[in-house]
C-alpha cells in the first residue's frame, strides 16, 4: 500500500513541477479562485443540476492549459467517488417528493439531489486535485501561508505530505514482523496492536526529532524558504478577475439553460 | 585557516535519565585532516558528532571550531562551518524536490533564490547527482540519497564535514562511489563508521572510542593493524591490511 500511494504522490509532484501558464500563476491566486469556486458550487440549492454544468469549464480549462493529463485527475476522482456515492445513496429512497422537470417529466427529488451531490463532488474534487497538480505541494503550502494560514500549520502540512509514507512503510514492516511471528492466521489481540501502535508513535517521534536536528543543522529558523519567489503579476489578476466574474455570472443565471434556449430558438 | 580546526577538551555529556555517553573526551583535528571515529555500538560516536555542530551541548568541557566555542549562541554560525551528514538520509531530505532540498540551507542563510539555486546545482554536480534535481527525494536509491544528503551539506560551503555511518545501506557500487567522493574532498573530515575498509582508504588518522572515552588515537595503519586493540573494542583488523601483496 505504501508503494502505490507514494507512486501517486510522486506523479502529483512531477506534475506540480511542470512549466505552463497555469503553473506560472501565483499559488495564492489559484488557491483563492479554487476556494471561491468550491464555495459557489456548494451554494446552489440541492435539486440543482443544469446550472452546475457550466462550472466544469474551470477544472477543464485548468487541466487543458496546465499540461496535466486529464486521465490522471479522472483516475484520482474515481478513487474518491465511493465516498460521494455513499453520501448520496439513500437520497432517492428517503426523498420521494416528486419534482417536475421541463417537458412535464416528474422524478423523485432524491434522484435529483443524488445527481447534484455527484456533480458537486466531481466539480469540487477535480478542482482541488487540479489545483494541487498545477501548483505542487510546497508552493501551495507557501501560498497558503502567505494568505494567512499559520506558519506552523503550513509546515505541518508539508511534512505530513512528505513523511506519511515513510511512517506507513514503517508500520507495514512492523506488521510483517508481527505476522511472521504470529502462529497461523489468528488475528493478534488488541493488546498486541496497542503495543504496535505505541511503538510506531515512539518511532515517529524519534524521527521527528532527527529531522528537526537535520533542519537546524542547515539553518532552519521557522521559515520554509522557496526557490520561486511568489509575486502577483498581470496574469494573476486577469485569471482571478476572469474566473470570479464567471462564477458570479454562472451562479446568478443558469447558463446551460440560456445556451439551450439560444440554440433551440425557444424564447424564455 | 584556523576555523578548520576542531578541538574537544574534556568533553562530557549525560543523557537525561543519567546515562553518561561521553566522559572526558579530548582531541584536536587540524585543517584538511580526514579522521575516522571507530568503536563498538554504544561507544558514544554519534553523541560526540552531535556535539560538533551544537545539536547537543556538553555537560562539562567544550568543543571549539576554530576560535569559536560551540554554545547555544554560536550554534547557528557553527552550523555553517560544520556540515553534518546524518545516518539516515531520509531524515535529512525533507523538501519536495532534490533541488529545493539542496537549496534549503543556502536559502536559510539568506542567499537570493537565483544564487541559492546556482549553489545547489554546483553541489549536486560535485556529487554527480545534477540530473536528479527535479526528482522527489524519496524516489531515489539509497546511494543517490546519500550523495544528495552530502550535496545538501556541500551547498552551504562548510569547512568541516561530519558524517555518521556514510557507507551504511549502500551497495558495493554506491559505496565505491562514496569512497572516491570522500577521498576527493579537501575539507576537514570526521567520519564515524564501522566500515574499516573505508577507513583504510579515506582516513590517515583514527580515533578509537569505547564506553564514552577515546581509548586510542593515531595513524590508521598502526591502530588498525593492532589486533589486540581492535578485538578489545569490538572491531577487527581490516582484511586488506592482513595480506600485503607487493605489486
Amino acid at each position: 500500500m505504501g508503494v502505490s500511494h507514494s507512486a501517486a504522490v510522486h506523479r502529483m509532484e512531477i506534475f506540480g513541477g511542470l512549466d505552463s501558464p497555469m503553473h506560472r500563476l501565483d499559488a495564492r491566486t489559484k488557491a483563492l479562485v479554487t476556494v471561491a469556486f468550491i464555495a459557489t458550487v456548494m451554494s446552489f440549492p440541492r435539486y440543482e443540476l443544469s446550472a452546475l454544468t457550466p462550472f466544469f469549464l474551470y477544472p477543464f480549462a485548468l487541466v487543458a492549459l496546465s499540461g496535466v493529463p486529464p486521465g490522471f485527475i479522472l483516475k484520482k476522482l474515481l478513487i474518491a467517488a465511493p465516498f460521494a456515492l455513499c453520501i448520496g445513496l439513500f437520497n432517492p429512497l428517503l426523498d420521494r417528493q416528486p419534482v417536475f422537470l421541463a417537458g412535464g417529466f416528474a422524478v423523485a427529488g432524491g434522484w435529483l439531489s443524488f445527481g447534484s451531490i455527484l456533480l458537486r463532488f466531481a466539480l469540487t474534487v477535480s478542482a482541488a486535485l487540479t489545483l494541487l497538480a498545477c501548483t505542487g505541494m510546497s508552493r501551495l503550502c507557501a501560498g497558503l501561508e502567505r494568505l494567512g494560514l499559520p506558519k506552523v500549520l503550513a509546515v505541518q502540512l508539508l511534512f505530513l505530505y512528505r513523511y506519511i509514507f515513510v511512517i506507513a512503510d514503517e508500520a507495514l514492516r512492523m506488521r510483517r514482523g508481527l505476522e511472521l511471528r504470529s502462529s497461523g492466521g489468528r488475528s493478534p489481540s488488541p493488546r498486541v496492536y496497542g503495543s504496535l501502535v505505541g511503538h510506531l508513535l515512539l518511532r515517529a517521534m524519534d524521527r521527528a526529532q532527527r529531522i528537526y536536528s537535520a533542519m537546524l543543522a542547515r539553518g532552519f529558523n521557522g521559515d520554509m524558504p522557496t526557490l520561486q519567489p511568489a509575486r502577483l503579476h498581470g496574469p494573476d489578476i486577469a485569471f482571478a478577475g476572469g474566473w470570479l466574474a464567471f462564477f458570479v455570472l454562472a451562479r446568478c443565471w443558469n447558463l446551460a439553460d440560456h445556451l439551450g434556449r439560444l440554440l433551440t430558438g425557444v424564447r424564455p | 585557516m584556523s576555523h578548520h580546526i576542531v578541538e574537544a577538551r574534556d568533553l562530557s555529556f549525560v543523557y537525561p535519565g543519567g546515562h553518561e555517553a561521553l566522559s572526558g573526551v579530548s582531541f584536536r583535528i587540524t585543517h584538511g585532516e580526514a579522521v575516522a571515529l571507530i568503536g563498538p555500538n554504544g561507544a558514544g560516536k554519534s553523541t560526540l558528532l552531535l556535539h560538533l555542530n551544537g545539536s547537543l551541548l556538553p555537560a562539562r568541557g567544550e568543543v571549539r571550531i576554530g576560535d569559536l566555542p560551540v554554545t547555544r549562541q554560536t550554534a547557528p554560525r557553527i552550523r555553517r562551518t560544520v556540515g553534518m551528514v546524518f545516518q539516515d538520509p531520509d531524515d535529512q531530505l525533507f523538501m519536495p524536490t532534490v533541488l529545493e532540498d539542496v537549496a534549503f540551507g543556502p536559502l536559510n542563510y539568506g542567499l537570493a533564490p537565483a544564487e541559492a539555486e546556482d549553489r545547489a546545482v554546483a553541489a549536486l554536480e560535485r556529487v554527480g547527482m545534477a540530473r536528479l534535481r527535479q526528482q522527489p527525494p524519496y524516489t531515489l536509491s539509497a546511494g543517490e540519497k546519500r550523495a544528495v544528503a552530502i550535496a545538501t551539506v556541500l551547498a552551504m560551503s562548510p569547512d568541516v564535514l561530519v558524517m555518521d555511518e556514510p557507507s551504511s545501506n549502500l551497495d558495493p557500487r554506491g559505496r565505491r562511489r562514496l569512497i572516491e567522493l570522500l577521498k576527493s574532498f579537501e575539507h576537514t573530515r570526521i567520519i564515524a563508521t564501522h566500515d574499516l575498509e573505508l577507513v583504510v582508504e579515506v582516513c590517515p588518522r583514527v580515533l578509537v572510542m569505547d564506553g564514552g572515552v577515546i581509548v586510542a588515537q593515531g595513524p590508521a595503519h598502526e591502530l588498525l593493524n593492532n589486533e589486540d586493540l581492535m578485538l578489545r573494542h569490538g572491531l577487527e583488523r581490516p582484511h586488506s591490511l592482513r595480506h600485503h601483496h607487493p605489486h
